[in-house]
Parts: structure tokens; sequence; C-alpha cells
């Protein structure tokens, strides 16, 4: 049923993709893409009509769209999943610590400051882990006295917070006809400055990172029994947990830096994938990714078609995710009961 | 011996819960662990089983405790914790495979003989048609009988177990007891904390009481009689015996 269930998921993946490379605002008869399909494929291309233009469309402008739209979605959901089996709640997300605060007033801090997109980037990443060493430090202060997961989830919302408020500062020195404004746009969330030199240098740590967190998955259904079960399991929990959380952090805060702020991804889509999968999070972490890179791609593409301008990924995220948060939420409710 | 610990003591922050507590385990032992409320029965689970540090010695078939890693300690000694609950909803089986991770490596799987031996472990305990059921949404009682697969499925021969019998009915209460007594046969040792004399009573060869965070008392069941009762709890109680089995009831 499993596995049924995998293939099913990547044929709906391969539909999308393709449907995705194949529509947009720039009209491609489905012979068009059929030719070109064949071309990338052949060592002889046929010549047809607009084929140059056709082909960069697709390969330079939509093909890296969708390369990052999957990367992100599967980073997020698979963070998502870890965070709310090691928090053991259903309704943390990526954020829980601090990573996107962080990051966001990075990226704003680099914009006000005028520098290259390059040292933006860094920025991002850099203050990414910044908030989240902060909540960690804040967890470890108070860790002897208390239960530690409380004290993590509370130094993530005084780092988030307190990111939050500097990012508040930020946007308030910002110049409002021309740096506040693209602070103001970058943060609600774009797919597209994605190209293949940039991805390029990503890719391979968001792959890597969610590998990281596939292979480590079969101790998060041991961590959600509570510290002292997985102990007495034999899970080295502070190595464990660690290592999830930087794994987590890393995927998320590149995709803060490839697309800004993408909301509800890494909060909906665990959920999504235990009503479908259940709750054991080997199957949860590798079957989220699959679906939350399904999930953004498919927004992304309405994102692109639905409208005659293009809406914020982060936008419609949210728009899509919280109706179905609210049924998950009821789903919730009713096992905590 | 099997587990012995010297001289163990253990404050939460000034509070002094344990004053230099000794403590063995034999193999095929049923030991009740018996004390007031907050009196360190489970915080002394804890430290035998290394996941709460404390001063003192223990040692684990003759080493030092500390000398185990987590893996190593999990392969020995399983653990059963008071009833709780959690919010995502693992089927029964999902929950018994976790017995089998120290037995696998850092970046494996579990393999084909993990999912047969948790299913095997199932079935010992009678439990084998809740495979699939939803862990959170069983009984506390059949809960209980999941945890002691969970237990067999991690192949630790010793069983530390805090309040087991709290939340069981009547009957399940007996059942249990009843399954540990036919698993002392088969070689397990259990530690158990229990609020019951009665219990103890009747599934165990062995007492251990705890009195403001030092031993009491400490050895086989006659020890537990009328006056430790009553030293220990503060009622007047009477030990009667009927058909080899000794029961315990007050006195108003």
């Amino acid at each position: 049923m499993y596995k049924i269930k995998i293939i099913l998921l990547l044929v709906a993946l391969f539909v999308v993709i393709n449907a995705s490379l194949f529509i947009g605002k720039y009209p491609i008869s489905l012979h068009q893409y059929w030719l070109l399909f064949q071309n990338t494929f052949s060592a002889t291309p046929v010549d047809f009509d607009q084929y140059e233009t056709i082909r960069n469309i697709i390969k330079e402008i939509r093909l890296p769209r969708i390369v990052l739209a999957l990367l992100i979605g599967a980073s997020l959901a698979v963070a998502g999943s870890a965070f709310q089996a090691i928090f053991v709640n259903p309704l943390v997300s990526p954020g829980v610590l601090g990573v996107l605060s962080g990051a966001s007033f990075g990226a704003a801090l680099g914009i006000l400051l005028g520098v290259s997109w390059f040292w933006i980037n860094i920025f991002t990443f850099t203050f990414g882990f910044i908030a989240v060493s902060i909540a960690l430090v804040i967890s470890l202060i108070y860790a002897k006295r208390s239960d530690s997961m409380i004290m993590l989830v509370l130094g993530g919302i005084i780092s988030s917070s307190l990111f939050g408020a500097l990012l508040s500062i930020v946007k308030y020195t910002a110049d409002p006809d021309d740096k506040l404004p693209a602070i103001t746009y970058w943060l609600m969330g774009s797919l597209s400055y994605g190209d293949f030199n940039m991805i390029g240098w990503v890719a391979t740590p968001m792959i890597l990172g969610i590998l990281g967190i596939i292979s480590l998955s079969k101790y998060l259904n041991a961590l959600s029994m509570g510290d002292e079960e997985a102990k007495a399991l034999g899970v080295n929990i502070v190595a464990i947990k660690l290592s999830i959380i930087f794994l987590a952090t890393l995927i998320s805060a590149l995709s803060v830096v490839m697309a800004g702020i993408i909301g509800w991804v890494g909060l909906i889509i665990p959920h999504i994938t235990r009503m479908i999968f259940g709750a054991e999070n080997t199957k949860v972490v590798f079957a989220s990714a699959l679906i939350g890179a399904l999930f953004l791609l498919s927004v992304d593409s309405m994102a692109r078609v639905l409208f005659s301008f293009e809406v914020p990924i982060g936008i419609l995220t949210a728009l899509i995710g919280i109706p179905i948060f609210i049924i998950a939420l009821h789903n919730a409710n009713r096992s905590i009961r | 011996m099997i587990l012995e610990a010297k001289n163990i003591s253990f404050s939460y922050g000034k509070k002094e819960v344990l004053k230099g507590v000794d403590f063995y385990l034999k193999d095929g032992d049923i030991l009740s662990l018996l004390g007031k409320n907050g009196c360190g029965k489970t915080t002394l689970l804890k430290i035998l089983l290394g996941i709460c540090k404390s001063s003192g010695e223990i040692k684990l078939y003759g080493k030092d405790l500390k000398s185990y890693s987590r893996k190593d300690i999990a392969k020995l000694i399983a653990y059963i914790p008071q009833v709780h609950k959690i919010p995502f909803d693992y089927t029964v089986f999902d929950v018994v495979l976790m017995g089998r991770l120290p037995h696998i490596g850092l970046f494996s799987k579990y393999s084909q003989e993990d999912k047969d031996i948790a299913l095997n472990s199932l079935k010992r305990v009678g439990m084998e048609s809740f495979t699939q059921k939803i862990y959170s949404k069983i009984s506390g009682g059949e809960r209980q009988l999941v945890f002691i697969a969970r237990a067999i499925a991690q192949d630790a021969k010793i069983i530390f177990m805090d309040e087991p019998i709290n939340g069981l009915d009547y009957g399940n209460q007996i059942k249990f007891l009843k399954l540990l007594k036919d698993f002392q046969k088969e070689g397990y040792t259990f530690l158990k904390t229990t609020h019951y004399p009665d219990h103890a009573l009747y599934a165990s060869n062995r007492i251990t009481m705890i009195k403001d965070g030092s031993i009491f008392k400490d050895g086989l069941l006659e020890e537990l009689n009328e006056k430790s009762i009553e030293a220990l709890y503060g009622v007047d109680v009477e030990i009667i015996q009927k058909n080899g089995y000794k029961f315990c009831i007050p006195t108003f």
C-alpha cells in the first residue's frame, strides 16, 4: 500500500512538472512541447517555428523555477515533519526556532545596506542560523531546571520576537520609495528569482539536508514519545536532536535565501502526509518531501497563470493553506484528546 | 547480582529526594518498589536506568553503568513509563517496532527480521489482533501490554515499570500480574514501582520500601507486613492468608 501511494505521488509529480513546464503566460502548443521534449533527448534536434524562444522560456525560465519549487516545497515539508516529531507537537512549523525571522531580518538588512545579491544571500543564511543559535542558548540556560522542549520553544519565541523587532527597525529606517517596497515584496516570497546559477549553489546542500533528515527519521518516533523514553530506547537524544535542528535550519534558511518567506508549507504538509500515510515518521518524512514538492509546485503554477498579475507565492500558500489547516487542526485536536 | 547501586543520592534543586540509597536486583527477581507519593520511586528507577544523573555507584552486570553507551543499556534494560498521551496516531506495531531501535545502526533501516520480531512480541502478549490499531485509541490495559511487547522486542531481559497497574481495570490488573509471573519463568527480571501492597504480595518475590529518601525495608515478602505497611503509609492493616496467597486489608 505504501509503495503504491509513493508511486502515485511520483506519477502526480511527473504530471504536474510537465503541466507546469507547458502552461504559462507565453502560449506553447502541445505539438511544440512534444517536439521540444523529443529534441531534448535526440542527437539531431529538429528545428521548428519559434524553437529558440520556446526552448529558452522552458529551459531558462520555467525549468529553474520548477526545480526551485520542488526543492523548497520538499525542504519546508521535511523540516516541518521533523520538528513536529521532536517537539512532540503537531502544531509547530520550521520557523519555531526563529530561523525564518532571523533570515528575514538578514535579507532586509542586506537590502537596506544596498549590498550585492550575493551578500544579501549570505546575510539571510547567517542570520537564520544566528536566530536558531540564540533559541538554543536560551533553552540551554534553563535546560536543567525545566522541561527542555518547552524551554526550546520559548527560546524560539524569544528569538523570533527579537528578530521581528529588528526587522521592524530596518523597515522603519528604509527608504519608503525604494527599499521598503523591495523588502516588503521580498518578504512575501517569490520563486521568480531562481536561475540555474543560483540553484547550482544551493541544490546540493538542500538535497543533502533533506536526505540527512530522512536518514535520521527512524529516531523521530522514539523522540516523539518524550526525552526519557527515547533515552531508554537507546537514542542519544542530544546528538540526534541537534543534528536534526541543524539540518532543518540549513534547508529552511536556504529556502528563504532562494525565495523569501513561504509560510504554511512546513505546517500543513506534515498533517496531510499523516492523513495519507499514517503517523510513522520514516514514511511521513520521506512522503512529506514528495507532497511538499507537489504542493508548492502546484500552488506556484497557479500563482503564475490564474491572474493577470503574479500573486506572491507566500500569499497564495497562506490562502490555500489556511482552509487545509483548519481541517488538519480538527484531526489533530481529536488525537490530542 | 545483575544490578547493584551503592550510596545513591539525588536532589531536585535544594530538595533532597534520595539520601544514600543502596539497592540491588537479582536475576529473576520481580521486585516491587513501594513508598508514598513523591518519595523518589520513579527517580530511583530513572537513576538505575542511567537517564537521570545522581551521585553514587551503579553496576550493571558488574560493570560501571557509566561505561555503557545508551544503546548498550537499552539492549539490557527496557523501560515502561507511566501511561502517557502522545499527539500522533502511531499504530501499535509502530510502537513495538521502536523496541528494535537499539539493535540497528545509525543509518540503517528496520529489517524484515526486526518487523518479524515485533510481530512475534505482540503475539507473546496476545495482542497480535491489535497490530494495526492506533496506539493512542486503545485502553490503558492494552497499552501496557503493547509496552511489554516493545520490551520483549527490545530483547532486554531486565524490565523496569513505573506504576504499570495504574489505570487498569480489575481484570486487567490481575491478568497483567499473572503475565509478569509467566515472563519471570522465562528468565525476565522485573523492577516495578507500585502503590498497592496487594500487588506486591501477589506478584513479587522481593520488596524494597523507600521512606524519607532512604531504604526503609529491603528483602523478601515477609518484610511486607502489618508493621512495615503501617510505618510506611500510616494506616492500620491486617495481612491474611488464603490458598497460599497473602492479602492486605485495611482495619478501620
